[in-house]
């Protein structure tokens, strides 16, 4: 007889059952696809943040001391110490390779240019553009694509292997070349792929394959500094700690959480002789905008689940105040309070159960959509999300509803049936 | 709850004539009044739905248009964003400085540079840079510094510099063109780039020492990309001498950010706005269905369907301007909340976006009040009034 009420109140009370439980899908699908926004912001940001470029530096533990200025070296050329670039792929065999978006090793080299009539001495930097790697069965692409992603190049990136170059926008103009001519530099000409762009020193410097600055250097394999582009996780408390002075548990939890800290102390293991360092004007400020960005977005979906429980509430609210009349016939007819409140309870959890599944669809797929048109990547919702968002929906349908039920059910019998509710 | 009204005897009495000399409007307003009192609990939870709906989007409207200068402000701790540098090793003209800054008009901060590479002592190089501390300090925010040096002839110095020229922190000797100093070191300095291996001096102890004026001023510019580079193009003019350039790597890194976090605020914006619509949208719903006895009367004494459809018109409309005014006040609290919890500085609240949560507001509140009309228009008001 229960089943067989709960049966027919969904079959004669279509418009009213839709009304409720399109409600409830959309409620349950808005907060699915902010909980997975506000979920993956922070991962999402944290790569939109590497455009900043790299965050981690490598130098050579027994370096001199620099002496640049405005990026122009004024080091005698022979100075200094220099990292095995051999040893560079093995940053893709440390224990969070998979947060490293990207390294580029630099090696710069004086050399002369024949400028008009004399000879100009300037900066040629060796690097790679996006070059092939190989580290045990993994093949990647690395370079200064990657981590220096507002680098722009009029013409077309030299090719790694190559001994052709890029010249910095300002010396273009100055030695007034174009892309596709050739370039003599230190006695040997070489094709100008194109022109480069960065708002920084390289505009006044030659860009060239690694192997070209070594080869003008005589020190094969040699490398002056890596960049290291990585995802991090903003610092906290136990992130400044130093490493020396944790018992081996903390030291585990330090090792094993993608602080910058961590990762510069992975790196200075993996590449023999080398110091690593934080950048710190690219990641500190990572750290803030992150935690406002992904604060805001917690605040924001607080906001979403608020508005979505709301909705589904006063949905219920409306759908059971109008069956009045009804309560008041089976009352009549002898039904306790009990037995009305269930078969109300009991449509309510099967309406947020029928809602909440495809709400939960929906909300996936809106989530796949703002991720895709938003951060050209999609948006992944865990699977645990969905007993979550299930049971989320049926608390909050049963909330809504008691407060309706309550009222509807105390409702004297006599006037719900005179219809002067 | 249970009964209508008391028919008003005013009303009542009198022939047809006079009956209808008296304006219809103070039966219209005391209908419109009559319906909220009486009916209290509903018209509260309809309010209620009105006011949440609004305030939930002010607060999200107020946030999308204020997260913009809000975020501008966290990447502005990235530092400079502009700089100006003299043309091919050059000095800058002395009051360069002074021009930048006029031209700035505290819309940012500017920082001198002037660079040498000094001799230590025992014969190595070193560049030492001369700057404005109270500027640097303001202007790179991530610079890690144990003691920004208060006292002339205290310098700075960075840590893979402490190494070569005081790596016992006592006081140091400088040279440049024959012309020595004495420097004491008064903290040492971090960041992980090339500062770390330079000697920072006060400005003034700096010309006084070598006779070398500022070469690069680097200026951090608050604004939108379009501000910045109005900025940059008045520098330019300002300042003939110099080059003018924007740090493309902070510009274009502060665009993406900044432009990817708003279209995502928009996206969460527009589904709470549409999820508080559809909450206000079934309240109605619900609160004018539960009315048509009223309706069922109101025809049984002869209205006409355009008057009931006004009335029920303008007890949506009245709703929703008082659900909209409230619901805006609230809304402005809870931005400026927001505001201070996660940036640490209240939302300004934006008188512009009233008329938007106002018109919005009206509107869905019509819409709500015009579709179970429909619906009710075509039951006889008989079937009604037996309770069918």
């Amino acid at each position: 007889m229960f089943a067989r009420l709960v049966y027919e109140s969904f079959r004669r009370q279509k418009r009213r059952k839709l009304l409720a439980g399109v409600a409830i899908t959309l409620g349950v699908g808005v907060a699915t696809a902010m909980i997975a926004v506000a979920t993956d912001i922070g991962n999402k940001i944290n790569r939109e943040l590497r455009s900043y470029g790299a965050n981690l530096m490598v130098s050579p533990q027994e370096d001199t001391l620099d002496v640049e200025i405005g990026g122009v070296n004024l080091k005698p050329p022979s100075d200094g110490a220099y990292l095995n670039e051999a040893d560079l792929p093995r940053i893709k065999g440390m224990f969070w390779r998979n947060n490293i978006v990207g390294f580029a090793p630099m090696l710069p080299a004086n050399v002369n240019v024949s400028a008009g009539s004399g000879t100009k001495s300037l900066t040629l930097l060796g690097t790679y553009f996006s070059k092939q790697l190989r580290f045990g069965k993994e093949d990647f692409v690395t370079g200064v694509r990657a981590t220096h992603p507002w680098w722009k190049v009029r013409g077309a990136w030299p090719d790694d292997n190559s001994q052709d170059v890029l010249l910095g926008e300002r010396l273009a103009t100055k030695l007034n070349r174009r892309p596709g001519e050739q370039i003599e530099i230190s006695g040997q000409s070489h094709r100008i792929a194109g022109i480069l762009s960065t708002g920084g020193a390289e505009d006044d410097q030659i860009v060239a394959p690694i192997a070209l600055a070594q080869q003008i250097l005589g020190k094969p394999g040699a490398v002056r500094r890596i960049y290291v582009s990585a995802l991090t996780k903003p610092e906290d408390a136990l992130a400044r700690r130093d490493p020396k002075s944790m018992n081996p548990e903390v030291f585990d939890r330090w090792y094993c959480s993608p602080y910058v800290q961590s990762i510069a102390y992975q790196l200075q293991e993996t590449i023999p002789h080398s110091h690593a360092e934080q950048i710190r004007q690219v990641a500190q400020n990572e750290g803030t905008v992150l935690a406002r960005i992904t604060g805001l977005m917690l605040l924001v979906t607080l906001a979403a689940l608020f508005a979505s429980a709301l909705a589904v509430s006063a949905a219920m609210a409306t759908a059971i105040f109008e069956r009045r009349s009804e309560v008041g016939l089976m009352k009549a007819l002898g039904a306790g309070n009990a037995s009305v409140a269930a078969l109300f309870f009991t449509e309510a959890t099967l309406l947020a159960l029928i809602g909440g599944v495809v709400g939960f669809a929906g909300g996936a797929l809106l989530a796949r959509q703002i991720g895709r048109s938003i951060f050209d990547s999609k948006i992944t919702i865990q699977p645990v999300l969905f007993p979550v968002i299930l049971a989320i929906a049926v608390i909050v349908t049963f909330a809504g509803s008691a407060a309706a039920i309550r009222r509807a059910v105390k409702f004297d019998p006599v006037y719900a049936l005179r219809g002067e509710a | 709850m249970s009964s209508l009204p008391p028919q008003p005897s005013a009303v009542n009495e009198g022939p047809a004539s006079r009956r209808s000399a008296v304006p219809h409007t103070s039966m219209f307003l005391r209908m419109l009044l009559r319906a909220a009192v009486l009916r209290r609990g509903r018209a509260a939870s309809a309010l209620l739905a009105m006011v949440v709906a609004a305030a939930v989007a002010t607060a999200m409207l107020n946030l999308y248009v204020d997260v913009q200068a809000k975020l501008r402000k966290e990447f502005r701790n990235y530092g400079a964003n502009v700089v100006v540098v003299a043309k091919d090793g050059q000095a800058l003209p002395a009051d360069a400085l002074r021009i930048a800054e006029s031209t700035l008009a505290g819309r940012g901060l500017a920082a001198p540079f002037a660079y040498v590479v000094a001799r230590t002592s025992d014969g190595k190089s070193v560049v030492v840079s001369g700057t404005d501390f109270d500027q640097v300090r303001k202007l790179d925010r991530w610079w890690s510094v144990t003691a920004w040096p208060l006292a002339p002839q205290d310098a700075l110095i960075g840590v893979r510099a402490a190494a070569v020229v005081s790596p016992q922190g006592k006081a140091f000797d400088l040279s440049f063109r024959g012309h020595g100093v004495h420097l004491n070191p008064a903290g040492t300095l971090q960041t992980g780039a090339a500062e770390d291996s330079r000697v920072y001096v006060p400005l003034g102890d700096f010309e006084a020492w070598t006779g070398v004026q500022p070469s690069t001023i680097e200026i951090a510019a608050s604004g939108s990309p379009e501000e910045v580079s109005d900025m940059i193009q008045k520098l330019a003019q300002a300042l003939p001498g110099a080059e003018v350039r924007p740090v493309r790597q902070i510009v274009e890194g502060e665009a993406r950010v900044l432009g990817k976090t708003r279209a995502t605020l928009l996206s969460a914006a527009i589904l709470i706005i549409l999820t508080a619509a559809l909450c206000v949208l079934s309240t109605l719903i619900g609160w004018v269905f539960d009315r048509r006895r009223d309706f069922a009367i109101m025809k049984a004494l002869g209205a006409s369907e355009r008057l009931i459809g006004g009335f029920f018109a303008a007890e949506a409309a009245a709703l929703g301007i008082v659900g909209a005014v409230i619901g805006f006040a609230i809304g402005i609290g809870a931005a400026a909340w927001i505001g201070r919890v996660n940036f640490h500085a209240p939302v300004v609240p934006r008188f512009s976006v009233f008329p938007a949560i106002l018109v919005g507001s009206v509107a869905v509140a019509l819409i709500s009040a015009v579709l179970p009309m429909s619906l009710l228009r075509r039951v006889q008001p008989a079937m009604i009034l037996r309770g069918e």
